[in-house]
Parts: structure tokens; C-alpha cells; sequence
């Protein structure tokens, strides 16, 4: 009797390249990118996929994700993907965007994009704050936290409160699904991919806009070791965004 | 086969003329004085099988058409000058990403919101690059739709061939004339040339990407901007366009583009009735501008006279063409004013007698 075929249990997705990335230790986009590219493998979609990453720390994603992409101007990844999906409907256009991108300076780009229902998945990554250009107060940036524009931590006076952008998002009719999770611990990342599926699927079966909102570490601007961050995003960050679903009208049985 | 000759307004010759060229994506902001150009398609695209789509800005329609582009369509996107403004930082990235689009700018009177009245004002943001970075942009001139309807197409065929931005430089009054038209041949998108760095999924070949951002240390980006520059050159080598006008025997050529240059000729035939030997240079390129056939021109005592709607803006380009070959006057009209042929023929008079009384020399 021949010994059985060895069965891959673990390994890296095809949807992603074999390759290091520049994302410091302890960061959430290297998570967040392995969820997409596991996603993207399980339901069949990476041929298909185009996607557009964000200007910010994941500008680079076209050299991690191993499908078809094209660079936006920051804040524009909405527009750009709107552009390709009526051109190629037969496409999954997928956007993958942090916090300044979609909901600062794209803000427009994102609430028009989900209020067309455009049949696109966006995958939002908040961390609270500017990594790429060295941490400074970003539009989620919560009360009190300390950046370098806010030394003195945010204060809603001076700076404006932080902004639900997926709540704001929730009451466009385009949006149909819209969900928070968070990358800091086995439970969330595990609600995370679920949440992930769902909203490709959301564009697979053409149901309109979909969101996935990533609570994720940036441990080096935070000043914190990753486990700090990873704490800081519990103990602090989930008071002003909890987590949950927060938009769901797919009518998918699994609620 | 090219179509019947038809009665058209200036808009809908564009939009009409970029749906025949195989432009199956516009998206676009209402501006005054171009919402007659998006009005258009917004039935005719469909009609054609194609996507338009009236964005939150201009900032979103230039994005737009970046991922259209991305995949392939031939793409359009229309504005006036405050709208355009809005769209370099596209523009910028389409140079940088090497993507085809067209641009279209029917220019109204700025700076600011300035008015809706036709202007030329926006003439070194279109040849300059307009946005950052050192790129240019191929500028087209139309002076009337049966020209409007060939550049649109010459437009499109510029873009893939070079894989860059191109613009289509008028203004509100060459949107609005009407005028008889006959369309080339239609181009069905199926029959272009296919484009091996287009996006449409990966199957059966390794991932693309297209971007702009080169961070390596090998001088990645100064090697980019060298390819970028060679591709300038030969699109100044290759693409120049004008016409001549009146220019062989002329003792003084008007020189001027678009809206200006209708108003010119106005002024050069009359002239010629009364015996005067005036002529018209009408730059159709204005990047690349065509300098060495103005600088033929410029020999033998001829009097170079420059009038456009602005207060000096392609006169430069004049300068930089002409040198000290020959005298060169200036007249230009700001805020969206139009002159009439009368003020024109002033011009040419007084810039041939040399008196100063209407425009002005000017001098390298
Ligand atoms: C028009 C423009 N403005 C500003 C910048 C500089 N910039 C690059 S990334 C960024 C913010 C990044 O923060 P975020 O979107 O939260 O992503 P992160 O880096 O945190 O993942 C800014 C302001 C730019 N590239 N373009
Ligand atoms: S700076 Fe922050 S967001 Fe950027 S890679 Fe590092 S940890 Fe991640």
C-alpha cells in the first residue's frame, strides 16, 4: 500500500507573492492583505480580480498581491474602481484603503461610490492614524490619542470628532453591506475573514456596495510594541468603534 | 464609409465624433459652457453600449476615466477651465502611468470662477503639463466642427498611440456654433489595435500592474522621466499641425488658434480686399507647438502679429519660434471678451505701421 498523498493544510495563498513586504512587525496590513488573498483563493476570483491599493503604507500592495492592479491617486481608488468595473462588470474590482484615504481626503470618492452602489468591494483599513507619512492625526484618529499634529492628543474642539465613516456609509441605499472587525487577536481575524467573504460575495452575486472595516495596529507610529497596540485597539480604540455588522440587507441566510 | 454631411453644434460634434472613434466611457461634472457635451452622451453612449457617468467632481471623473483607461476603453471626460483645474492631479497620474484619455476643455474667462464667455486663458496649463511633474500633453485646437470631428478622433488616436493624456483645447463659443459636418468612418473599439498592458484579470498570464510611483534606488524614476522625454520628443518630432492662410506673398501674419484665429481670418480677408497683404498662421497643435513652419514664415521684413483671447499666453511660444527674425506684435483680449474683426484689422494696421496705437511690440 502506497503511503498517502501528503494534504496541504497551510500555506501561502496564490493570491499572494512570494515575496517580503515593507510592513513593520506587529502591523495589521500584512494580516489584512493574507485574509484578502485567502478570500479571493477560496471563492475562485483571482483571475478576475482587479484591484486598486490606496496611497498610504499599502501604496505598494501591487507587489504583494499577485493579481492585476492599478495605483489611484490618494483618496481616488473609488473612482478608479468605478471606472473599471462598468468597463470590465465581469471583473472583481476590489479597493483596499486606510483610513486617510478613504475617509479624508477620498471622502467624496467613497460616499458617492457606495451611494451608486457600484458592485465593488472595499476593504478599510482604520488605524487612527497617518502611517505612511509618519503618524500624524488621521480622520479616525480617536479622543485624546496623541499624534504628531496632535500633541496634546485629539481634542473634539479643536479637531473635530472622529468620524464614522462606515456608519455615514450605512445610510446610502448602494451600500448593502458594511461590516467592523478587527485584526488584533485570533477571534477577530477569524470574524474578519468571514466578514471578507461576505462582501465579495455581496459583488459576486451583484448586490451592490460592500465594506469591510479593519480595526489594525500601527504599532510604530503609535510609539507602542505590538502587543501594546494590539491592547490599545481593545481597550481604547473599540469605545468609539465597536465592532459588529452594521449594515446587512443581502437577505444571505447566514446573519 | 464617412457619414452625410449633417447640421451640427460644436458639442455634439465632440461627443458625437468620440463615440465614432470607438470612446465607449465618459464620465464628467456639469460646467457652463460644456453641459451641452455630456448631455449628449449621456444618451448617445448608452445607445452605443458604452457607460457614462455624471461624477462628484471633477477630481472623481478624471479617476474615472484613469480606470477605464486602465482596461482599455477608449475614455472621455469634459470640462470648462475651474473644472480642469480639478483634474491636472489626474492628468499628472495619467502622464505618469502612461494611460491613454482624452480631455476635453472648452475654456471659459478666469482666473477663478471667473465667467462663462469663451476665453484662451487657459493655454499655459494645457501646453506646460498643467499638473506636477515634468510631463506634457499633446493640445489639439479645433476652429469649427468639421475640424472639431476630426481632431476628436486624430484625439483618441494620439492617446493609444503614445499612451498619454491628449487634450481638445476650445472654448464656449466653438461648443456652441453650428455648423455642417461629416463624420469619418465609425471605429467599432473590437477593430483597435490590441494593448498588451491593459488590465482585465490575470488569466493565463502573470499579474499587471500599472503605476507611477518608482521608489527604487537605481534611478528608477529618473530612468521613467527619460522615457517619458524621448516619448515628447518624438511626439514633437512627428505630431505638429497647422495652417496656412494667405501667408506666401503677406507682409504681416496674424498668428492665432481656435475661437481667435475665426476672428483673425475675418480680419485678414478684409484686409486682402483692400489690398493689404495679410495673412494667418493657425497653430492646431499647440503642444507640440509647430515652431519651425512659423519660423519659415518669419524672414524677408514680414511682420508677425499675435492675437488671442488672453493677455498673453501663446505669444511665448511665438517668441521662443520667431526670435529676432522678425518683428512681433501682440494684441490679446482677457476676461472673456470678443473682439470683433474690427479690432482686429486695428491691430494688424497699427502693428504694421509700427505706431503702437493698438496691441503691442514685444521682444525677446
Ligand atoms: C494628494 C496627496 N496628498 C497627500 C499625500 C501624502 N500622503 C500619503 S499617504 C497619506 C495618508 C496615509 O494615511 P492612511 O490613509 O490612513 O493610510 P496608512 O498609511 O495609515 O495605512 C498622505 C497624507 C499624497 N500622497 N497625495
Ligand atoms: S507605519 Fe504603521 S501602518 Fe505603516 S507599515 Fe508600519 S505599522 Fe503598518
Amino acid at each position: 500500500m502506497s503511503a498517502p498523498a501528503a494534504e496541504k493544510i497551510f500555506g501561502r495563498p496564490e493570491s499572494l507573492k512570494d515575496v517580503a513586504t515593507h510592513y513593520c512587525p506587529g502591523c495589521g496590513h500584512s494580516v489584512a492583505h493574507r485574509l484578502v488573498a485567502e478570500c479571493l483563493d477560496e471563492m475562485g476570483l483571482r483571475e478576475k480580480t482587479i484591484g486598486v491599493p490606496p496611497v498610504g503604507c499599502a501604496v505598494l500592495a501591487y507587489n504583494y498581491f499577485n493579481f492585476d492592479m492599478v495605483e489611484a491617486p490618494h483618496g481616488r481608488a473609488l473612482a478608479v474602481a468605478t471606472g473599471i468595473k462598468r468597463v470590465r462588470p465581469d471583473s472583481f474590482v476590489l479597493t483596499y484603503q486606510g483610513d486617510g484615504d478613504l475617509a479624508a481626503i477620498g471622502t467624496a470618492e467613497t460616499i458617492h461610490a457606495a451611494n451608486r452602489g457600484e458592485l465593488i468591494s472595499c476593504i478599510f483599513i482604520n488605524n487612527a492614524i497617518y502611517g505612511m507619512t509618519g503618524g500624524q492625526m488621521a480622520p479616525t484618529t480617536i479622543i485624546g490619542e496623541v499624534t504628531t499634529t496632535t500633541p496634546g492628543g485629539r481634542e473634539a474642539k479643536a479637531h473635530g470628532s472622529p468620524i464614522d465613516i462606515s456608519r455615514m456609509l450605512a445610510v446610502c441605499e448602494g451600500a448593502v453591506y458594511i461590516e467592523r472587525c478587527t485584526l488584533n487577536s485570533f477571534k477577530g481575524i477569524k470574524q474578519a475573514k468571514k466578514a471578507i467573504r461576505k462582501c465579495f460575495q455581496v459583488q459576486v452575486d451583484g448586490l451592490g456596495f460592500g465594506l469591510v472595516e479593519l480595526l489594525s495596529p500601527c504599532p510604530t507610529n503609535m510609539k507602542m510594541s505590538p502587543k501594546q497596540a494590539w491592547q490599545w485597539i481593545d481597550n481604547q480604540m473599540m469605545k468609539t468603534y465597536p465592532l459588529g455588522l452594521i449594515k446587512d440587507t443581502t437577505g444571505y441566510e447566514d446573519k | 464609409m464617412p457619414s452625410e454631411k449633417k447640421l451640427m453644434r460644436g458639442s455634439d460634434t465632440l461627443a458625437e465624433a468620440a463615440v465614432r472613434a470607438g470612446c465607449r466611457f465618459f464620465s464628467g461634472y456639469p460646467i457652463t459652457p460644456q453641459n451641452e457635451l455630456p448631455e449628449y452622451l449621456s444618451w448617445r453612449l448608452p445607445q452605443a453600449g458604452g457607460t457614462f457617468i455624471q461624477a462628484e467632481s471633477e477630481l472623481s471623473a478624471i479617476n474615472m476615466v484613469l480606470g477605464a483607461a486602465a482596461t482599455g476603453a477608449r475614455a472621455l471626460t469634459s470640462s470648462s477651465s475651474p473644472g480642469v483645474s480639478l483634474k491636472q492631479e489626474g492628468i499628472s497620474y495619467l502622464a505618469g502611468q502612461e494611460l491613454p484619455a482624452v480631455v476635453a476643455n472648452m475654456m471659459r474667462g478666469g482666473p477663478g470662477l471667473g465667467n462663462i464667455a469663451a476665453s484662451a486663458a487657459d493655454y499655459f496649463q494645457a501646453t506646460r503639463g498643467g499638473g506636477h511633474g515634468d510631463y506634457r500633453t499633446p493640445v489639439l485646437a479645433p476652429a469649427g466642427c468639421q475640424e472639431l470631428a476630426e481632431l476628436t478622433f486624430l484625439a483618441f488616436d494620439l492617446a493609444d498611440k503614445y499612451r498619454t493624456p491628449v487634450m481638445l483645447l476650445g472654448d464656449g463659443l466653438i461648443g456652441q456654433v453650428m455648423e455642417p459636418v461629416v463624420f469619418p468612418d465609425p471605429i467599432d473599439p473590437a477593430d483597435l489595435p490590441p494593448k498588451d498592458y491593459i488590465l482585465d484579470g490575470c488569466a493565463g498570464r502573470a499579474p499587471r500592474a500599472i503605476f507611477s510611483m518608482l521608489l527604487g534606488q537605481q534611478g528608477e524614476l529618473y530612468k521613467h522621466n527619460l522615457h517619458l522625454q524621448e516619448k515628447y520628443e518624438q511626439i514633437t518630432a512627428d505630431e505638429q499641425r497647422w495652417e496656412e492662410n494667405l501667408t506666401e506673398d503677406a507682409d504681416i501674419i496674424a498668428v492665432a488658434y481656435g475661437t481667435a484665429s475665426r476672428i483673425a481670418m475675418s480680419a485678414v480677408e478684409e484686409l486682402r480686399a483692400e489690398g493689404v497683404k495679410a495673412g494667418l498662421f493657425r497653430p492646431i497643435t499647440l503642444w507640440p507647438y509647430p515652431k519651425q513652419a512659423l519660423r519659415k514664415l518669419a524672414q524677408g521684413g514680414v511682420k508677425v502679429a499675435v492675437f488671442e483671447l488672453s493677455a498673453g499666453q501663446m505669444v511665448e511660444d511665438v517668441m521662443l519660434s520667431v526670435g529676432e527674425r522678425a518683428e512681433i506684435h501682440f494684441y490679446g483680449i482677457p476676461g472673456g471678451v470678443i473682439p470683433t474683426p474690427a479690432d482686429v484689422i486695428d491691430f494688424l494696421r497699427s502693428a504694421l505701421k509700427g505706431d503702437g496705437k493698438v496691441g503691442r511690440r514685444v521682444e525677446i
